[in-house]
């Protein structure tokens, strides 16, 4: 059986973890390829890298970072961050990225994801929606890292792009990052249900028990999370023993 | 030993490179003819599109080549469907090795799934040296839109909407669906188990 899938998210700026991490059993907590190598040896079922990296040398640092995490980690992985072009994703997958994520540059141009999914595949083509649920009750797309706000409801944009060819929906909620209060159940739902392609949870977890609910209430295909992985408050095989008793399909 | 990963025009090619690294195996990538030939071991991996990447093979002949193999040949997901008879995936003949012919998974009222299945699944009724050491429904990686049905060369088979050969086997050649290659412990277990062929 198809299995539910535990992400940790990395953030990267010129090539070192950010946003702190809490591991004493690594040498160097900045190294992106040493903590990733120790949650993939954890059981984590997928990585992500975000590359937060705003200089001009972004391109190139990047490109020798996946090469490295393609070379020491032995389970899938998504890098984003940045990604503009077809030529720009070239680099990353020929370096050994698994797949790719792209997020304001395809909603200011669409038929990005288009030409990706005919270059790549679907299957390395995940759309990253950042998302925030207004006073009208509605979820709003949001760009440039959730600064910028747009007309577009979270729904139609996400449709529109898996008609154009994402193969995969990575979806965060403004309102619950960072605040360890759960993920948000309704906009996953709504588009876990009604989408023909898997919907990765991102944004609010705090406890093992908001995993499940993720999984058990939204139908989320993965479920992705940063701090409560880099300080060790829920630990991957730990969290993973615990779905699997509640009956959720994990590979431990 | 001389390992070969055939370079085409198709994705993930060096992931495969670098998993025969982490346990220790080196390999070259070429599609030379004559290279691919006096290798000891062969390595066909790949994602991509079936039609596109036959046009390919047969434009530099390699599709002969692969079928005319002796040595151990592994093929791997697309690699694997196409080392198939036929493929649905725009009306494509294939390379006749197994038997089995590729599908496009359907979703239906009875199997709400998602298509490409994209993920962790088990693996089970395994057979051959291949899966020397891995347990029965040990997870590997899966990213595919279309599977090999059951048949006379299935050496392992995975749940997914419908029962498939999620391996093949005839003779000396091997296919996985699944990328051992991102298939943490297990896959590097069915790697080694392939280089000891």
């Amino acid at each position: 059986m198809l299995t539910k899938r535990i992400i940790p998210c990395l953030d990267i700026k010129d090539g070192r973890t950010v946003k702190g991490v809490n591991f004493e059993n690594i040498r160097d907590a900045g190294d992106p390829v040493e903590l990733g190598a120790l949650y993939a040896a954890q059981g984590a079922d997928e990585l992500v890298f975000l590359d937060i990296t705003a200089t001009n040398e972004r391109r190139k640092t990047l490109s020798a970072l996946v090469n490295k995490i393609a070379h020491h980690i032995n389970i899938p992985f998504t890098v984003g961050g940045g990604i503009v072009s077809v030529d720009d994703v070239s680099v990353l997958l020929q370096n050994g990225a698994d797949k790719i994520s792209v997020n304001t540059s395809a909603f200011k141009n669409p038929g990005l994801v288009k030409e990706l999914a005919k270059e790549f595949g679907s299957q390395c083509v995940v759309l990253a929606i950042d998302t925030k649920k207004e006073s009208d009750g509605n979820w709003y797309v949001y760009l440039n890292g959730g600064r910028v706000k747009t007309d577009k409801l979270c729904f139609d944009w996400a449709r529109e792009a898996v008609e154009l060819g994402a193969g995969e929906i990575l979806l965060t909620s403004m309102n619950n990052d960072g605040t360890k209060q759960g993920f948000a159940l309704d906009i996953t739902r709504q588009l876990s249900m009604n989408l023909p392609v898997p919907v990765i949870a991102s944004g609010g977890a705090g406890t093992m028990e908001h995993f499940a609910d993720v999984f058990e209430q939204s139908g989320a295909d993965a479920a992705l999370a940063a701090s409560i992985f880099h300080f060790k408050e829920i630990g991957i095989p730990a969290l993973k023993e615990y779905l699997a008793e509640k009956g959720i399909a994990m590979r431990l | 030993m001389k390992l070969v990963i055939i370079k085409y025009n198709a994705g993930n090619i060096q992931s495969v490179l670098y998993a025969l690294e982490r346990i220790g195996a080196t390999a070259i990538v070429t599609d030379d003819i004559a290279e691919i030939k006096v290798a000891d071991k062969v390595i066909f991996p790949g994602v991509g599109e079936a039609s596109t990447a036959m046009r390919y093979l047969k434009e530099r002949k390699l599709d002969q080549v692969i079928a005319g193999l002796q040595q151990p040949v592994l093929g791997i997901c697309l690699g694997m469907q196409l080392m198939c008879r036929y493929s649905e995936e725009n009306n494509t003949d294939c390379l006749g090795i197994f038997n089995e012919d590729v599908k496009a998974f359907t979703a239906s009222a009875t199997a709400a799934i998602k298509i490409p299945q994209i993920g962790w699944n088990n693996i089970y009724h395994l057979k051959t040296p291949l899966f020397n050491g891995v347990k029965e429904n040990s997870y590997c990686y899966f990213v595919h839109g279309f599977y090999a049905a059951l048949g006379e060369h299935t050496i392992a088979a995975t749940e997914y909407g419908i029962e498939y050969s999620s391996a093949l086997h005839r003779d000396n050649f091997y296919g996985t669906q699944f990328h051992p290659e991102k298939s943490a412990g297990v896959g590097e277990q069915i790697l080694k188990n392939f280089i000891e062929l």
